[in-house]
């Protein structure tokens, strides 16, 4: 047996309210490729940020053994000097600086008070042949694409003499020649250099191809670890480790609630990104909702939901959209969320601070923004008008607050959701697109959001909800579509739902493409 | 008082009682003379474009931090118009008017770069800033022009007889108080009294919440008393300014604007969240034309103060008028990142900007030393801001540290 280079050792990491990681035991031998795997939320990033130090020793409790001494890690440069290198998800690199001067950031080549541009460009050369990119040194960041950019962050971290290297989802802005690629150089790494790699990544095939060890994280615990050499690792057999939850009554039943007519049509609906103007980040999608019905859209991060969601409202996402949209049987073209609006449709954002509430503003305010003409006359504001109605929506919902003068900024992540959709019912639309509405937010503030979406149901409205939340979206929905890299993989009822087809659906789509 | 709200209190009223300790230090340096009733109604009246100027710039900041650089060249180019125009001989009135197209233009111009095609509003305002002072300079073709219409001086605030005439002096026992100025003083403080609790009384009837009687007691004898006090000192001079009324209603309008419209609403909003308030159905584009448009016609406005005040236009006029509204903007406790701000906080801005000035004047300062003290002042109240927002958003880390720690990973 190798020597293990890493051991995390019953770690704790609590936050307020949440225990995001319990008792979690990790071994890391050297020279391996150690995968981790689980759902959104299951804890593996936190584990990570514990690792490298962005989480300081102290703030968690158990022990990081690392190179067989016990280490204490206070902030990033500490596990660096170590050579844990992490690379995070969002690329964290200078568009307009070159690659070189990217790669030597903060640890600039030569002597303190003048730096030998000769010498960087010449290292970050070799490191750049390290990882097989071609390019100059000299090239800007931005004049290359995302899958380089993402070897340039690996010949960053070789450059730091990195020994344990951290891909946190490396691949999920890739095309899928791109993240072949990227695997490739993963095992050539290791081959070559004796590299240990921890990866983190939703996409199973790609964990199946790389890894040697598979560790399951879920709830905030590892679950197993499974071992390539001993047994033979299928998706089938990670899915089950991944999902392995029991679904209790979290759930509110809904009762009785008749669904009507199709109230939504969308068909053949293609989206582009807005940036690269050549990935189709919607691919022919064609899907229904009918008034009083609960329509879940599940699928992982990046598999395009939230794109298709704010393509239909009102183009406020994507280029060159094509497709047609039904309301009540009518074609509509919809160019602005303006119109999307005065149409019937509401978008309730997964991002409720970027794109939801005005955090410097109050309850109230937020409340009317979207439907500012029922409470004025002309452009005078009725702000009587304005109180009773964010009062109402304050006791329909159940939002804890002293007043609703108070900012929404001062709001906790439960109640601003709760305001978040206050605003959007309160402009009345007929179809209500609710994208991960329980993202963040404590299971009580969760289950009151549930019957939200349940009393919403039985007033007749149509609401589509997008979650990344298996449980959530088969104790919900009356019907889902399951979506994945851009298209819609399946559709079933939620009576036939289980967590394993869904993921099955998802698998086999994934190896087709 | 409990603690936090002792704290409330002060982050409150803070600039507020900044205004009374430098309005008591400049009275004992001066030895009293910064009150003198002269003073106080020249304080008025060299500043009133920075009120007018402020409050436009104060739609533009509340819309992001975006600020207008181009004001003083406006004022100086809708100035020279006018002046031009009345030189020969045009009748005030159209001057007055063709002095607020020339605002709206402008305005509509830098909407137009700013909002529709999405040029930097630094940059914007820069290219206005220098062409439209250039502008003045080619249609007044480097002269000074003199105004000489008494009804234009009269009636925006410029020679010795821009105050509101005494109609009153014949009642009652001879005085030389400026007896109109008086009674108009007690009737706004009564008027603002009687108005404050009526509108207590009918909230409490909606059942909304309000402040506490003993702090709305003590609020309204404080303005009553200060409205009061500022009547009597002016009345004890000429009586009122003409361009005192001029800035009284455009600082109403625009703080009903604000407060109680949809425009003023949208404002706020974009500011705070641009993107949420497009997907609010707002068109966002319209509202920051709009912010623009209307510093437009403000700035033309304060063109016409400043060439009634000045008794006439010269291709120098405006120099830095710019940087005054904006410095009254945040000092008044305009956030510098947009969002929030409030008419209110342009007048305590630019009031106290203006105390400064005259009591560094009036004390004798060095000219060289006024600017200095005038860039801290204005440092001084920006730290607050940004203190303020630090400290929330040192509460807020916490808070959402744990939310994400929870949620991602």
């Amino acid at each position: 047996m190798a020597k293990v280079l890493l051991e995390m050792k019953s770690i704790t990491k609590t936050f307020p309210g949440v225990k995001a990681l319990d008792n979690v035991n990790l071994q890391v031998e050297e020279g391996e490729i150690h995968a981790l795997v689980g759902e959104n939320g299951a804890g593996k990033s936190t584990l990570m940020n514990v690792l490298s130090g962005i989480y300081p020793y102290g703030t968690y409790e158990g022990d990081i053994v690392y190179d067989g001494e016990v280490c204490e890690f206070h902030k990033i440069k500490d596990s660096e000097k170590k050579g844990i290198v992490i690379i995070h998800q969002e690329l964290a690199l200078i568009p307009y600086m070159t690659i070189g001067e990217n790669m030597f950031l903060g640890n600039e080549q030569g002597s303190k008070w003048c730096i030998d541009w000769n010498k960087t460009y010449a290292e970050a050369d070799k490191y750049l042949a390290m990882v097989g990119l071609t390019d100059s040194s000299k090239t800007l960041i931005k004049d290359i694409g995302t899958g380089k950019q993402q070897l340039v962050e690996i010949a960053k971290a070789l450059a730091k003499n990195a020994r344990l290297l951290i891909l946190d989802e490396p691949t999920s802005s890739l095309n899928e020649t791109d993240s072949r690629a990227l695997l490739d150089l993963m095992k050539k790494l290791q081959k070559e250099q004796g590299m240990t790699m921890i990866i983190i990544s939703h996409k199973l095939n790609e964990v199946s191809y790389v890894a040697d060890k598979i560790t399951v994280v879920r709830d905030g615990s590892t679950i197993e670890t499974m071992d390539a050499k001993t047994e033979e690792i299928s998706e089938a057999r990670i899915i089950k480790g991944m999902v392995g939850r029991e679904i209790t009554d979290r759930f509110p039943k809904r009762h009785d609630v008749p669904i009507g007519d199709v109230m939504m049509q969308v068909k053949h609906w293609t989206v582009f990104h807005p940036e690269f103007a050549e990935r189709k980040v919607v691919d022919d999608v064609s899907i229904n909702v009918r008034s009083g019905e609960v329509v879940g859209i599940y699928g992982l991060m990046g598999a395009g939901r939230t794109e298709l969601a704010m393509s239909i409202f009102g183009r406020s996402y994507g280029i060159g959209i094509s497709g047609t949209l039904e309301l009540k049987g009518k074609n509509v073209v919809l160019r602005s969320p303006k119109q999307a609006i005065e149409a019937g449709i509401a978008y309730v954002t997964e991002d409720r601070k970027g794109n939801g509430l005005v955090l410097s503003n109050s309850i109230k305010t937020n409340t009317t923004l979207a439907n500012l003409k029922a409470i004025s006359n002309a452009t005078f504001i009725d702000k009587d008008k304005e109180y009773l109605v964010a009062e109402e929506y304050r006791e329909k919902l159940k939002t804890k607050t002293p007043s609703v003068e108070q900012l929404v900024g001062n709001l906790s992540g439960g109640n601003q959701q709760k305001v978040l959709l206050a605003k959007w019912m309160f402009a009345n639309p007929d179809v209500l697109i609710l994208d991960e509405p329980t993202r963040g937010i404590d299971v009580g503030a969760k289950y009151e959001i549930y019957c939200i979406i349940n009393d919403l149901a039985k007033a007749g409205k149509s609401v589509i909800m997008i979650s990344s939340e298996l449980p959530e979206v088969i104790g919900m929905s009356d019907r889902i579509y399951i979506m994945n890299q851009a298209r819609i993989v399946g559709e079933m009822k939620a009576s036939d739902a289980t967590q394993e087809n869904i993921m099955a659906c998802i698998v086999k789509s994934g190896s087709e493409a | 008082m409990s603690g936090s709200s002792v704290k409330n209190f002060l982050r409150k009223y803070m600039m507020l009682i900044a205004m009374v300790v430098v309005v008591i230090v400049f009275y004992l340096i001066t030895g009293g003379k910064s009150l003198l009733p002269q003073n106080i109604n020249n304080v008025i009246s060299q500043n009133a474009y920075v009120f007018v100027l402020g409050t436009g710039m104060l739609l533009c900041i509340l819309t992001g931090g975006n600020i207008d650089l181009s004001v003083g060249s406006v004022v100086c180019l809708a100035g020279g118009v006018g002046a031009i125009l009345m030189e020969k001989h045009v009748p005030w009135p159209v001057a007055v008017i063709a002095m607020l197209v020339m605002g709206l233009l402008v305005g509509i111009w830098h909407g137009f770069w700013i909002a529709f095609v999405k040029v930097p509003p630094f940059i914007a305002t820069l290219v206005g800033m220098l062409a439209f002072r250039g502008l003045a300079n080619v249609i007044m073709q480097g002269y000074a022009y003199q105004v000489e219409d008494k009804a234009f001086l009269n009636i925006f605030g410029g020679g010795d007889s821009c105050y509101i005439p005494d109609f009153l002096a014949k009642v009652g026992p001879a005085s030389s108080l400026n007896k109109t100025c008086m009674v108009f003083a007690i009737l706004v403080a009564l008027g603002y009294a009687v108005f404050t609790f009526i509108n207590r009384s009918r909230l409490i009837k909606k059942g909304y919440k309000v402040d506490s009687m003993v702090a709305v007691i003590i609020k309204t004898v404080l303005i009553v008393a200060v409205v009061i006090w500022l009547g009597y000192k002016l009345a004890n001079y000429k009586g009122i300014p003409t361009v005192l009324i001029w800035i009284a209603l455009i600082l109403g309008v625009f703080a009903y604007i604000t407060s109680k419209t949809t425009l003023g609403r949208n404002l706020y909003a974009v500011g705070g969240n641009e993107k949420a308030t497009r997907l609010s159905g707002i068109n966002t584009k319209w509202v920051m034309f709009s912010a623009y448009t209307l510093m437009g016609v403000l700035a033309g406005f304060a063109g016409i103060l400043n060439i009634a005040r000045l008794m006439g236009s010269q291709p120098t006029y405006g120099l830095g008028y710019e940087m005054d509204a904006i410095a009254a903007c945040f000092i008044g406790g305009a956030s510098a990142y947009g969002g929030t701000g409030t008419i209110g906080g342009v007048i305590i801005g630019a009031a106290l900007c203006g105390i400064i000035n005259q009591g560094m004047v009036i004390a004798n300062t060095p000219p060289n030393y006024q600017t200095v003290v005038k860039g801290l002042v204005l440092l001084v109240a920006v730290l607050f801001d940004v203190i303020m927002q630090m400290r929330r958003k040192g509460a807020q880390k916490t808070k959402e540290g744990a939310e994400k720690g929870g949620a991602k990973a």
